[in-house]
C-alpha cells in the first residue's frame, strides 16, 4: 500500500518534470515541424541560471517565496535570451532544409552551448538546495513529501491549464493551432508564420529554461544534465504525439507513473522503460497517442 | 559502378595500406578508429538513400563490440577474424530481429524508435554487473590467425585488417547500389506508395536495408573494441548514434567514398580541435559542422563527385534536397 | 465468356460515412470502360478496392477466377492488375528513363527481397524496355528531364507508362486527362488508347469530360452516391435520366452525335 502511494507520488513528481521539459518541445515541434535538440541546452541553461540566481538571493538574504521567483524569472529571462539569439542567428538559415539536416543543426548548436556553459560556469557541479529546503515537507502517515515536490506538480499543472486555455482561448494561441495544423494554409490566410515561429521558439525556450529552473534544487547541476534530459523528452513527446500539448501532458504521466513503479519494483529496468514504453505505445498507435488524422494521399 | 571506378577505389585502399608504416603512429590509430566508425556511416548511407535516419545505429555497434569483449572473456578466443565475424552475425541478427518492428515506422518516428531501442540496451548495460555496467570491461589483445604481433607491429596489423574489411565492404555495397533493391532507395524516398504500386513490398526492403545497415554497424564496433582494447555502455548511447549520424550528413550519400573519407576527415577535424581548442573544442567542431551544413548541403562527398561524369542512375538526387511533391504543377 | 474482373456486393465504409456500396458487376476481357461521376461518389474508392489500396468492408473481388479481396497492392499488381493515378505518382528527384527503368526493372525481376539485391538495374533488357514504353507514349522528348520538371500531361502519360510496362492484363485509369488542357486531352487519351489496345488490355478509365467517355468508352458506369447507378453502352448510359440529372448534363441528342464522330 505504502509502495502503491510512493510510486503515485513520485511518479507524479516525476511527470510534472518531464512535462515542462516536453511541452516546450513538442510546441516547437508543433508550429515548426522541429525536432529541436537544442532544447537540452534550454534546460541546462535554465538549471544553471536558477543555480546561479538562487547564489545571488541566499547571499542578498533575501526571503525564501521572493527568492524562488527571482530564479524562476532569471531563468525565463535566458531562456528568452537564448531563443531569440538561437533563432534569429542560426536557425532560420536551416528553414526549408531537409528535416534532418535542421536537426542536425540542433543538434551542433546543442554540442556548442555545452562548451558554452563550461565556458561560464566551469566544470565543477552547481548546488541550488535552498528553495527546496526551505519549502520543507508535510508528513501523511507514514509518507514524507517534500512540498518543493508538490510545487513542481503545482506549477506544472499551471503550466499545463495555462498552455490549454492560451491555444483554445485565446487570438495568438488559436492561430498557432493554425499554423499547426498546416502551415501553408495558414501563411495563405495571412498569418505571418516567420513571426509565429519566432515566438513559438521564444516560449518553447522559455518553457525548457522553466523546467531546468525548477528542477535545479533537485538534482546536481553539472555539464550531461541536458544530454540526459533531451533524450527523456523525446520519448515523452513522441510517445504523446508530436505537437500535443495533451499527448505531452498523458505521455508525461505515463512514463513518469511507469518510472517510478520500475525503481520501486524492477529497479534493473529503471534506465530504459522510458523508451520500452515509447516502442509498445508506437506498436498500438504508430503516431503516438495524440495525433491528427493522415489525409488520403491518392 | 564502373570498372574504372573500382580500380580506383582499389588503388586508394592500396595506397592507404602501403603508407601505413610510415605515418606517426597516433595517425595510424586515428585512421584505424575511422575507417571502422565509416563502416557505420555507410550503413547509415544505404538508409538515408531511402530517405531514413535511424538514430540508434549505436545498438548494433555496441552489440558487435560487447560481443566479441565477452567472447574473449569467456572463452578465451582471441583471434580477429573469429571475433569479428561474430560480431557481425550477433549485430545482424538484432538487426533482423527489430528490422521487423523498425521497417513498419518512417520518418521522426523511425529515427526515434531506432533510438529507444539502443537506449534499452544502453539501461541493460549499465545496470548489469555482468557485462561490467557504468565502467565496462578489457579486451584483451586480438591475434591474427595464431599470429600475435606486439606494439606498432599490432597496431599497423589492425589497421590492414580494417582496411581490408572496408574494402571488401566498399565493393559490396557499391555492387548493391546498382542492384534493384540499391537503386529503389530514391523511389522509396520519392514516392512509397508508388513502388508499392510497382509491385515491391517496401517494408521488406527497408528490412533488408536495416540488415545490411546493422551487419556494417556491428563490424564497425568489433573493430573498434579490437582497436580501443576497452568496451562500456557508452557505445550504445545516443551521443554516440548522434556522431555517426553527423558524419554521415557531412559526407553526403552520394558515393561509398563518402563515408570512410568524411568519417576520417571528422575524426581528423575532432583531433585538431581537441589539440587547438581543447576547452572549447565542441564550439570549435560545432562551428565548422554547421558551416558545412548550411553551405555544403550535399555533404563533403559532394566535392569529389562533382569532379564525376553524371550517369544514369548514379546521378540521385541527394536526399538532402527535400523533392518537390508529386502533383505540384 | 467469362469475366476477367468481377466485383460482388462491394461495399466500403469509414466510421459512419459509406463511401461506396451495392457494387456488383464483371467486365468481360478486353473492354474498355469509363467510369463516370461526380467527385465524391465512389469512383476512386472502387479503383482503390480493386487495386489493393483499400480494404472492403463486405463483398468480394475475383479477377481472373481468381479471389483477390483484401490483397496488398503490390501482390495485386504483381497478378496483372495495374493503375494509374488521378495525381502523377511519379518519382520525381529521377529522369523519366530512370523511373521507367525502376518500373522495368521491378516487372521483369524476380520476386524476394534478396535477389533484387543481387540482381543488377542496368541490365539491357531493362533499359530497352524502358526505352520502348517511352516511345510507345511519345514522351521521348523528356527521356532525360527531372520529372519533377515536367508539364501535367508528360506527367500522366509517364504515370500510366510505368503502370503498363509489368504487363497488366487490366489497367485502372483514374482521371488520366485531369489537369491537362482541353486542346491536348483528345490527343493524350488517343495515344494512350491507341498503346493499350495493341497490347490487348481491358481497361477502366475515370473520367469527367463526357466526350472523351462517349468517344474512347465501349461502356459506362455511372456512380452516384456510392454506388452504380447506371451501367451500359455511353449512349444508353448518357441518356438516363438519373445520369443526366447527377452527373453528365449532357442532352442525349449530344451524347449521340459524339458518339458518332
Amino acid at each position: 500500500m505504502l509502495t502503491a502511494f510512493a510510486i503515485l507520488t513520485d511518479g507524479l513528481v516525476y511527470a510534472a518534470y518531464l512535462f515542462l521539459v516536453a511541452v516546450g518541445l513538442t510546441l516547437i515541434f508543433g508550429v515548426m515541424k522541429i525536432l529541436n535538440v537544442t532544447h537540452g541546452s534550454f534546460y541546462a541553461f535554465g538549471a544553471y541560471g536558477a543555480a546561479t540566481a538562487v547564489g545571488i538571493y541566499v547571499e542578498r538574504g533575501l526571503p525564501d517565496a521572493a527568492g524562488f521567483l527571482f530564479m524562476i524569472l532569471v531563468a525565463m529571462a535566458i531562456g528568452l535570451v537564448l531563443g531569440v539569439i538561437l533563432e534569429r542567428g542560426i536557425l532560420r538559415f536551416a528553414y526549408g532544409k531537409d528535416e534532418v539536416v535542421i536537426v542536425l543543426v540542433t543538434y551542433a548548436v546543442f554540442l556548442m552551448l555545452e562548451d558554452v556553459i563550461a565556458l561560464i560556469w566551469g566544470r565543477e557541479s552547481h548546488a541550488a538546495y535552498p528553495p527546496m529546503v526551505a519549502a520543507g515537507s508535510i508528513e501523511i502517515g507514514d509518507l514524507v513529501l517534500s512540498n518543493y515536490d508538490i510545487g513542481l506538480v503545482a506549477i506544472a499543472a499551471v503550466v499545463a491549464g495555462l498552455g490549454y486555455w492560451a491555444l483554445k482561448y485565446t487570438r495568438y494561441g488559436r492561430l498557432l493551432t493554425v499554423v499547426i495544423f498546416d502551415r501553408e494554409t495558414a501563411a495563405a490566410f495571412g498569418i505571418n508564420v516567420t513571426v509565429v515561429y519566432t515566438v513559438t521558439f521564444i516560449i518553447g525556450a522559455m518553457l525548457g529554461a522553466l523546467g531546468g529552473a525548477v528542477m535545479a534544487p533537485k538534482i546536481s547541476v553539472t555539464l550531461g544534465i541536458g544530454v540526459e534530459v533531451i533524450v527523456l523528452a523525446f520519448a515523452v513527446v513522441v510517445t504523446g504525439g508530436l505537437g500535443s500539448i495533451e499527448g505531452a501532458l498523458i505521455g508525461s504521466l505515463i512514463v513518469g507513473l511507469c518510472r517510478a513503479a520500475a525503481v520501486h519494483l524492477v529497479p534493473q529496468i529503471e534506465l530504459f522503460v522510458i523508451y520500452a514504453v515509447m516502442a509498445l505505445v508506437l506498436v498500438f498507435r504508430p503516431y503516438g497517442l495524440f495525433t491528427q488524422a493522415q489525409p488520403r494521399k491518392i | 559502378m564502373a570498372a574504372r571506378q573500382k580500380l580506383i577505389g582499389a588503388l586508394a585502399f592500396l595506397a592507404l595500406a602501403v603508407v601505413a608504416p610510415f605515418a606517426p603512429a597516433w595517425l595510424v590509430s586515428l585512421a584505424t578508429i575511422a575507417f571502422a566508425n565509416g563502416l557505420v556511416v555507410l550503413g547509415l548511407v544505404i538508409l538515408w538513400r531511402a530517405g531514413l535516419v535511424p538514430f540508434g545505429q549505436a545498438l548494433f555497434y555496441a552489440t558487435g563490440a560487447y560481443t566479441i569483449a565477452l567472447l574473449g572473456r569467456y572463452t578465451g578466443m582471441r583471434d580477429v577474424f573469429v571475433m569479428v565475424a561474430a560480431g557481425a552475425a550477433a549485430a545482424g541478427l538484432v538487426a533482423f530481429v527489430t528490422g521487423f518492428l523498425l521497417a513498419r515506422y518512417r520518418d521522426i518516428f523511425f529515427a526515434m524508435l531506432s533510438l529507444a531501442m539502443s537506449m534499452i540496451l544502453y539501461g541493460v548495460l549499465v545496470k548489469t554487473e555482468t557485462l561490467g555496467s557504468t565502467d565496462g570491461f578489457h579486451v584483451a589483445t586480438g591475434t591474427f590467425l595464431g599470429y600475435a604481433p606486439q606494439g606498432t607491429a599490432h597496431d599497423l596489423a589492425l589497421y590492414w585488417l580494417v582496411l581490408a574489411v572496408c574494402a571488401l565492404a566498399a565493393l559490396a555495397v557499391a555492387t548493391y547500389f546498382d542492384s534493384v533493391a540499391g537503386v529503389l532507395a530514391a523511389p522509396v524516398r520519392d514516392n512509397e506508395i508508388r513502388v508499392e504500386f510497382l509491385g515491391i513490398s517496401v517494408n521488406r526492403l527497408i528490412h533488408l536495408k536495416l540488415v545490411i545497415a546493422g551487419l556494417l554497424a556491428g563490424v564497425g564496433g568489433a573493430l573498434a573494441a579490437l582497436v580501443v582494447e576497452h568496451v562500456d555502455p557508452n557505445m550504445a548511447y545516443w551521443t554516440t548514434s548522434g556522431g555517426f549520424v553527423f558524419v554521415t550528413i557531412l559526407a553526403g550519400a552520394g558515393s561509398v567514398a563518402a563515408a570512410f573519407v568524411g568519417s576520417l576527415a571528422f575524426e581528423l577535424a575532432r583531433s585538431i580541435a581537441v589539440a587547438v581548442f581543447p576547452g572549447e573544442w565542441q564550439i570549435a567542431l560545432g562551428t565548422a559542422l554547421l558551416l558545412t551544413i548550411l553551405f555544403l548541403p550535399e555533404g563533403l562527398g559532394s566535392l569529389v563527385t562533382r569532379l564525376r561524369r553524371p550517369r544514369v542512375l548514379d546521378k540521385v538526387a541527394s536526399p538532402k534536397t527535400a523533392p518537390e511533391k508529386p502533383g505540384a504543377a | 465468356m467469362s469475366a476477367i474482373l468481377s466485383v460482388r456486393d462491394l461495399e466500403k465504409t469509414f466510421g459512419s460515412i459509406v463511401a461506396a456500396r451495392d457494387i456488383t458487376l464483371d467486365i468481360p476481357p478486353q473492354q474498355v470502360v469509363g467510369v463516370i461521376g461526380a467527385n465524391g461518389a465512389g469512383k476512386t474508392t472502387f479503383i482503390n478496392m480493386i487495386t489493393g489500396h483499400l480494404r472492403p468492408s463486405k463483398g468480394s473481388i475475383r479477377f481472373e477466377d481468381r479471389d483477390i479481396t483484401g490483397k496488398p497492392s503490390r501482390e495485386i499488381t504483381r497478378l496483372g492488375i495495374s493503375r494509374s493515378f488521378q495525381v502523377a505518382q511519379i518519382f520525381p528527384s529521377l529522369t523519366v528513363f530512370e523511373n521507367m527503368c525502376v518500373a522495368a526493372a521491378i516487372a521483369r525481376g524476380a520476386s524476394g527481397m534478396l535477389a533484387r539485391a543481387l540482381t543488377p538495374l542496368r541490365a539491357r533488357e531493362t533499359l530497352a524496355e524502358a526505352d520502348a514504353a517511352i516511345e510507345l507514349f511519345r514522351i521521348g522528348a523528356y527521356r532525360d528531364a527531372r520529372s519533377a520538371t515536367l508539364p501535367q500531361g508528360v506527367r500522366k502519360l509517364l504515370d500510366i507508362a510505368m503502370a503498363i510496362v509489368g504487363a497488366p492484363r487490366v489497367l485502372l485509369l483514374d482521371e488520366p486527362t485531369s489537369g491537362i488542357s482541353i486542346e491536348e486531352k483528345f490527343e493524350v487519351m488517343a495515344v494512350v488508347m491507341s498503346a493499350l489496345r495493341s497490347r490487348g488490355m481491358t481497361v477502366l478509365f475515370v473520367e469527367h469530360d463526357m466526350e472523351i467517355v462517349s468517344r474512347f468508352a465501349e461502356r459506362v458506369l455511372a456512380f452516384y452516391d456510392g454506388t452504380v447507378i447506371a451501367d451500359g453502352a455511353p449512349a444508353v448510359a448518357l441518356a438516363d435520366a438519373r445520369v443526366q440529372a447527377f452527373i453528365s448534363g449532357t442532352r442525349p441528342e449530344h451524347a449521340e452525335a459524339a458518339a458518332h464522330a
